[in-house]
Parts: structure tokens; sequence; C-alpha cells
């Protein structure tokens, strides 16, 4: 059984972060570094950024489309443009490794899901569910996008320079969601880890029944949902917002002061009150 | 889960009939079991079209049941006489199957009184009654609907339609969208969502006069609707106080013979998706539908929970 040790605090502990360490047969000793074979993943191949080719979606399936990404990176390209994907869904998912994939245009729904590592650059819009269960890597989204935008993200940067729809990173677990427009109802809805930015508006029941994470506002808050509350915005989290916001290359002019921080109220579910074996199956 | 979609072209006519049946065919995966057309053509010199059916075309779920084309025929003649004696002129008629028709009719009086008339006839339903407005429904998708109908040649202004998936009542015609808003002239409704308080709604509504003809929850949008403007309101209030009054999950669509709206619930749990543009407006429940008019790259979005907006023509 693991052991938990909390490591002293430190100004990632007072942002929200959190750093147990776990000892014993954990996750750590499963994926030490010297065992290679339990870094392997299916489907992750080793690719050349500089090798670049084109994918023209118009007449693809998103099967046939998604089977052609697959190829390439089999092939080692590293760079990958797809153009006229013309709102079709489940473009671009599954992917596990590094890669520059650009879409020019606009996905449907389900974009970009289940992504481990790659960068994503979408010069439209994008539908329901966007990155959902991403891992790691980076998505930038030019235009809008829509519901459930990250639902369920473990990690990376997912960045929606304009708006977007109801239940944003609903149930994310880690990583960061930056929003440069307005965000609609429930954003943040049972989120567990992770921070959500959004640089204009949030609409009603924001972060409603979140268990942990930040979420920082820059505009109005329709209404806080419930168990969420506002809490006292910290330099670290202003340094923080500086450095993120400039990293996904949004809100160059932004005010970081103004931001509202919303965090969990922990009078419905607590995790920092489980035993460490529960703590591990909860997230 | 079920499909919706609606277009309206400001200040121009076109080939509308054909557009929406583009729109529909793309989201034919979202409902497969019956598709159905609200389009605003270009009228009959004034007169008053009927769309209506005298019997069902079933599949599974149905309680209804197909019957022979004679009894359609009687049924037809009955109608004919109603008609008549209500002191109508019928100026057209087109049968269109064994069991739809439509007529072009001349008629100054109560549309109430006149539709209730008619449905008097066994397993007659109106399916529209409008200057502008034809209403088609079938079980298909929006090809073979189109193609039954000949609603590919039909040009006007604006248009919503509905590929359905059949969760809470039978595939067939009566529970198919869009409805009517009976018994006012040119409005219809499409509805994507689930509806939880339809019966204390529907009970109430009929205590008021109104009519149901099926058990589709959605159905419920369009009598709530048509019952708000009975009572003096305009659409754009109903519209509104449905987000009050309504309970459940919804994005619906509505039009009358120069506008349309779109209402989306508090929860903004059900899609929608929009192109706004100074000579075009084209929604649908997913972008792939709005793609079968403007394949370019186009600017788009997800209404909020709770708006309501309404377009003219």
């Amino acid at each position: 059984m693991a052991n938990l040790k909390q490591t002293k605090d430190s100004k990632a502990h007072s942002m929200g972060l959190h750093k147990e360490v776990l000892k014993g047969r954990t996750q750590q000793v499963f994926f030490n570094p010297e065992e290679a074979e339990n870094f392997f993943y299916y489907g992750a191949y080793d690719v050349d950024f500089n090798k670049r080719t084109e994918i023209d979606a118009k007449d693809l399936t998103c099967n046939k489309l998604n089977e052609k990404i697959n190829s390439f990176m089999q092939e080692g390209y590293g760079t990958i443009v797809v153009k006229n994907p013309q709102g079709k869904h489940s473009l671009g998912v599954g992917i596990l490794n590094k890669l520059n994939l650009i879409f020019e245009g606009s996905l449907g729904y389900f974009g970009i899901g289940c992504i481990d590592g790659p960068v994503v650059r979408i010069t439209g819009r994008v539908g329901w569910s966007c990155a959902e269960n991403m891992m790691a890597g980076k998505v930038l989204i030019e235009k809008n996008a829509g519901s459930c935008f990250g639902a369920a993200i473990r990690g990376g940067d997912l960045i929606c320079k304009g708006s977007v729809g109801a239940r944003t990173g609903i149930d994310m677990k880690g990583g960061t969601i930056i929003v440069g427009g307005d965000a609609g109802a429930f954003t943040g809805f049972m989120m567990q880890r992770g921070r959500i930015i959004i640089l204009g508006d949030a609409g009603i029941n924001l972060g409603d029944s979140m268990y942990d994470g930040t979420i920082f506002v820059g505009g109005k808050i329709k209404s806080l949902g419930s168990d969420a509350i506002q809490s006292k915005l910290t330099p670290q989290d202003m340094d923080w917002l500086r450095r993120k916001l400039k990293v996904a290359e949004i809100g160059s002019d932004f005010d970081v002061s103004k931001v509202t921080k919303v965090v969990a109220g922990k009078k419905l579910w607590n995790y920092d009150q489980l035993e460490p074996t529960e703590k591990k199956g909860a997230i | 889960m079920c499909g919706i979609a609606g277009l309206i072209h400001k200040g121009k006519t076109v080939n509308i009939g054909k557009e929406l049946q583009d729109m529909l065919q793309a989201l034919k995966h979202r409902g497969p079991d019956s598709t159905g057309y609200a389009l605003y053509g270009e009228g009959s010199k004034g007169d008053y079209i009927m769309r209506f059916k005298v019997g069902e075309n079933v599949k599974e779920g149905s309680s209804a049941i197909n019957e022979d084309k004679s009894v359609y025929d009687a049924r037809k003649k009955q109608v004919d006489k109603h008609i008549v004696d209500l002191g109508a002129d019928i100026y057209q008629e087109e049968r269109l199957t064994p069991y739809s028709f439509r007529y072009v009719i001349k008629y100054d009086k109560d549309l109430m009184e006149f539709s209730k008339k008619v449905e008097s006839v066994e397993m007659t339903e109106i399916l529209s009654l409008g200057k502008t407005l034809e209403l088609v429904k079938d079980i298909g998708d929006a090809n073979a609907v189109s193609k039954q109908y000949g609603l590919y040649k039909i040009k006007g202004t604006h248009a919503i339609g509905h590929s359905r998936m059949a969760t809470e009542s039978g595939v067939d015609i009566r529970s198919a969208h869009p409805f009517w808003g009976y018994p006012f002239s040119d409005v219809s409704v499409v509805h994507n969502g689930q509806l939880t308080n339809y019966w204390n709604n529907r009970r109430a509504l009929e205590n008021k006069g109104m009519r149901f003809m099926s058990e589709c929850d959605s159905e419920l949008i369009a009598v709530y609707l048509a019952e708000k403007m009975r009572s003096g309101g305009t659409l754009q209030e109903g519209m509104k106080d449905s987000l009050k009054e309504l309970d459940g999950v919804f994005t619906y669509l509505v039009a009358t013979k120069d506008s349309l709206g779109m209402t989306k619930d508090t929860m903004a749990a059900k899609p929608m998706v929009l192109y706004e543009s100074d000579d075009l407006v084209a929604l649908g429940s997913e972008e792939i539908a709005i793609r079968t008019l403007l394949p370019q790259e186009i600017d788009t979005y997800d209404p909020y929970e709770g708006e309501v907006k309404v377009w003219q023509i």
C-alpha cells in the first residue's frame, strides 16, 4: 500500500496544486524510466517535425482521415496540415505522440479527443466535446468552441481564442483551459483538478459541484454554482496567469489583477480528508 | 437524439426545399426514423394551403394501423363535404400519397372552427394551414421524403426541418415533426430534447380548448406557443415564457410566415450551431448541416443557455 508523504508548503501548493509524493508500490515505481517497455504506447511513433505533408479532407470520412494521419506519423511525418475539415466529427483523435497538427478550417463534434502529446492548431471553430480526455499537448483554436470543451482532460493546455459553450471543463482532472471570450453555463462543472482561465464573462452556475481546481474569470460571473466560492487572488496566481497567457499567445493586454478567483468550498466533498489509497482511486 | 435545422434568406427567394433537404440529410445519423419539412414558399395568391392526412404511414411502436385506400377515399369525401359546409372553396387539390393531400382553399372565417370540423373525420389531421407554409412529414430520410413529395422543387424564403429518432412515441407521421401551431396560420415548430412536465402542461392546455394529435412531447411546444398567441401575446414573448414554464432539456426552432426563431433551454443541454450574415441565417444541430450550404470557411457559434432569438425575412 502506498504511503503518502506531504511535502512542505510551496508556491505551487498555495495555488491549489497538489504534490503528494507516493511511496511503495505506486505508479512512480510502475513507470520507472529504466523499464522502457512500460513507456510503450501502441500507436506512438518517432516523427520529424521538419517532415511536412498535407491532407485534403474534403472527400474523406473521419475514419479515412484519421487512418491517413496515423499512416503519415508511421512514415515519420511530424507536421501534418489538414485542409477542408468542413465541420466533420471525430477528426484527429487518439494521437499519442508529439506531432504538429494543423487543421485549416473547423471541426465538428469530438475533435482531437484522447490525445497525448501533439500540438494542434485549428484555424476555425470546434463543435461539442473538443479535446475530451486530453492527456498532454497543446491545442489552440482560433475561433469559437461548442459545449463540453475540454471535458475530462487530465493535462496539457487547451486554448480557445473565441467563446466557448456550456459545461466547459466538465469533470476535468488536470491541465489548463484558456478561453479568450465568454464561457457558457456550468463551466467547471464537477471539475476535480486543473485550472480554467476565462478572459470574458462566465455563465450561470460557474464551478457547480466542483471538487477542486481553480477557475479565474476576467469578466462578469452570472452566478456561482453549488459549493463554488470566491477566493483571494495571490501574487503567485497573477504571476502564473501572466506566464500562462503569454505561452498561450492570448490576452497580451489583459489585466490579471482584476481577475476573480473561484475555488471549491469543499462542503460537498473534500479530497483532502480522504485516505491516501482512496485519494488515488478518486483522481 | 434528433436533428433540427433551419434557414432564413433575408430579402430573397431561393430553392428552399432543396437547401433544407441537404441540411437534413447531413443530420440523418441523428434521426433516421422520419423527416419533416416546414417550407415557407411563394404561396397561392393569398389563399390557404392546407396539407392534411387521412391515415398513417406506420412503423414500429405506433398504435396506428395501415389501412386500405378505399378507407382513405371515404374519409377524403367526408373532409370535402365539411369544407363545403363551412363555406370554403377548394381551388386546387393534389393527392400526394394514398393518405395525404394538399388543397388550396379560399376561406375567410375562424380557423379553429374550420380545423375542428375537418379533424372530426376519423384519423384526419391537418398538418398545416397557412398562406405560405407547406408542412410535410413522413417516414424515411430527408432525400426519400423530399422525392416522395417533390419538395426539392419548392421555392421560398425560410424553412425549418427535423430528422427524428423516435424515443418517446411511435414511428408514424403523427409523432413526426414539425408540428403546426394549431390553429394559427403559418406557425410551425421543430424540437430536439425532452420535456419532463409534458402531462401537466398538456392537461392545462386541453382545459383551455387546445388540441393534441399525438403523444409526442414536442407537440406541446407548438400548442403552448399557439395558446400564448391566442391569449394575445407575441411569439417572442411565448418563447421567453417557455424557458420558465417548460421543464426539461430543449432547443427548438419556430417559424411564422415572415420570421424564424430559436430557443435554447437554461441548461444548454441540446446542441445548436448558428451562422449569421447580413442575408442568411442558418442553424443546425451540427455544423455539417450548415456546411451543405456554405462549404467555405465561415464563422459559427453556439447560442448560449436561455437564449431566444428571432430573425425576420
